[in-house]
């Protein structure tokens, strides 16, 4: 297993890996501040179940009120992280979700841990020291998230960039080169695609003379990454290669072969 | 490397949703227990969609990756797992587990245990020195009172002092010791440092409140006022420093070669049973100060609380030291 500041990965023993994208201090306090909310409407609610009981023995009424609000308040979190795999309300509007470090299934003890000692993530004010070891860990863990073995990682689904207008009425030669749209897909990494699709939505933004100088250079990159022939490409300007690129390199097949969750008119991916 | 993606996933995505589906059992009832066929049929699955993801991390496709990484991850968390899937059951819990932890791990209870004692010589050394650092080692107001004229006030009361609000002060008594508990048990993350200053910090209130009341003549009032809850307050906020100290070596891992995050593993589940425990000693610490310790002479003799606290002490002692020797290597219950 490695970790870099912004992702957990998690290298499987077949060797193949995964990551999860850690949650930053941000929400991580946003969504704690929704659940302490929730706590708060929860023993208000409370309050109100016991007055009823109030009425009858104003002892018993006060004694459940105690004990319940502490229940509440001690309970909340435990309880929806363990029943809620990872998740409390708070968490879960803010696309938050508590994990194992290494992958593995959520333990009782590890979330009773993460929550019994947020108290000591609190001092000595304000979730300071929380807030310190947050900072300076790699996994973005607190004090709970280190006893407990879990890191908090953001579970939201992954959003689909509709190239169809970049691409629309033009045909795309290179696709029916299976063997170098291969190449392209093996080659080229991601965050390269990521940036040849900025381009192309952002080429107004340009001037002229930058336009086609960045168009030529990633052109040529992709030219000489995937070992592109001379001939397929002769009557292509550069910036037409690396639409055609990116669509080959983006999903350009019909919704019917995609796994139902990743239709656009279906639900997100299934979330962890 | 895939040459053809649209056949790729025309072959291969129904392999992926028949293991989301076979995950949703298992993830959607945490008793789920599978045959073997079915936990065969979820590895072949599962060894599929691996081999489908690295296929995937090749051809550069993020958000087929990310929807195949998401159902990996998931069958991942199930196969690896090592926790069982079974129902908790409080009676073994109660009768064996908790014991044969706390006797497995004795000792940061001994290390807790000799901080208390410490702490109580020192808080009964300072009395011994200073009588008016009474007020500075006590913080609580009843305590600050001379102990003769307390004595005389609380028999004069005849317990009904409390007369009406028991119930609300048992459970204000359960919450704060609960929380002091808690606290104890969190500090083992400051390296034990706030752990052994809470336990020598209860050690020196104990000590000088033990001085102060032995000192004016009014040791049976004592024995009589703080025996039948603090034999088992007391241990309770001991085994919350234990659990506070476990997480300390376990932080700090002296001698050891295992990884931070593998020890912490190793003793989590351990760290809850006892601070479990301790919370559910505390409850009942909690019931006997407000239902019996606050009752003395003429009302309750004091001989009979007395006795009281001893036959608590000792079935406590043989609950810690017997109960569930005979399952000590199994120990099934644990909060894995």
């Amino acid at each position: 297993m490695n970790a870099r500041r912004d992702r957990l990965i998690i290298r499987l023993p077949e060797g193949v890996t995964f990551s999860h994208t850690l949650a930053g201090p941000v929400s991580r306090v946003s969504a704690f501040m929704i659940d302490l909310c929730v706590i708060g409407l929860l023993t208000t609610l409370e309050g109100y179940a016991t007055s009823l009981v109030n009425a009858l023995n104003k002892d018993l009424g006060g004694a459940l009120y105690i004990l319940c609000y502490f229940l509440i308040y001690v309970g909340y979190g435990i309880a929806c992280e363990y029943w809620w795999h990872g998740q409390t309300l708070g968490k879960w509007l803010l696309g938050l979700r508590v994990v194992d470090l290494s992958g593995l299934e959520l333990r009782f003890s590890q979330v009773a841990l993460r929550n019994l000692l947020r108290p000591v993530d609190m001092l000595p004010f304000f979730g300071l020291a929380g807030g310190v070891t947050i900072f300076f860990n790699l996994r973005n863990q607190r004090l709970g998230d280190i006893a407990g073995g879990t890191v908090v990682i953001r579970s939201i689904a992954h959003g689909r960039t509709d190239i169809s207008a970049l691409t629309r009425g033009r045909y795309n030669t290179l696709r029916q080169q299976t063997v170098l749209c291969a190449r392209l897909r093996q080659k080229v990494s991601p965050e390269l695609a990521a940036l040849a699709t900025e381009a192309l939505f952002r080429r107004n933004e340009f001037d002229a003379a930058s336009r086609l100088l960045l168009f030529y250079e990633l052109a040529m990159h992709f030219k000489a990454l995937a070992d592109i022939p001379e001939a397929d490409i002769e009557s292509l300007s550069p910036e037409q290669l690396v639409r055609n690129v990116v669509e080959v390199l983006s999903l350009r097949i019909s919704e019917q072969e995609l796994p139902p969750p990743l239709r656009r008119q279906g639900s997100a991916p299934a979330p962890l | 490397v895939i040459v053809d993606l649209s056949r790729f996933l025309r072959q291969q995505h129904t392999v992926w949703e028949s293991l989301d589906g076979e995950l949703r059992r298992y993830e959607t009832d945490r008793l789920f227990r599978p045959a073997l066929e079915d936990s065969l049929r979820l590895f072949d699955l599962y060894e599929r969609c691996v081999a489908d993801l690295g296929h995937l991390q090749e051809a550069s496709q993020p958000e087929l990756t990310a929807y195949l990484s998401s159902i990996v991850a998931r069958a991942y968390a199930q196969i690896h797992s090592h926790q069982g899937r079974r129902r908790f059951k409080p009676k073994q819990w109660l009768f064996e587990t908790l014991p044969n932890t706390f006797r497995a791990r004795i000792r940061p209870f001994l290390l807790a245990l000799l901080l208390t004692a410490v702490g109580c010589g020192l808080g009964a050394t300072l009395m011994g020195v200073d009588k008016n650092a009474r007020q500075t080692l006590m913080p609580f107001q009843g305590l600050l009172n001379d102990p003769a004229k307390r004595v005389q006030q609380e028999e004069n009361a005849h317990g009904k002092e409390l007369s009406g609000v028991k119930a609300t002060f048992s459970a204000t008594l359960m919450a704060n010791n609960v929380k002091v508990a808690i606290f104890a048990l969190a500090c083992g993350m400051t390296f034990g440092f706030g752990t052994i200053l809470i336990l020598l910090g209860n050690g020196i209130m104990l000590g000088a409140v033990v001085f102060d009341y032995v000192h004016a003549g009014e040791a049976q009032f004592l024995l009589g006022w703080l025996l039948p809850h603090g034999v088992v307050e007391i241990p309770a906020i001991l085994v919350a420093g234990q659990a506070g100290l476990l997480l300390a070596s376990a932080l700090i891992g002296w001698h050891s070669r295992q990884r931070r995050s593998e020890r912490l593993r190793s003793v989590a589940g351990d760290v809850t049973t006892l601070a479990a425990g301790a919370m559910a000693m505390l409850i009942w610490a909690g019931i006997v100060e407000a239902y019996v310790s606050q009752y003395h002479q003429p009302v309750l003799p004091y001989s009979v609380k007395i006795i009281f606290g001893v036959v608590e002490l000792v079935a406590l002692t043989v609950y810690f030291s017997r109960a569930g020797r005979k399952t000590a290597h199994s120990s099934q219950e644990r909060f894995g």
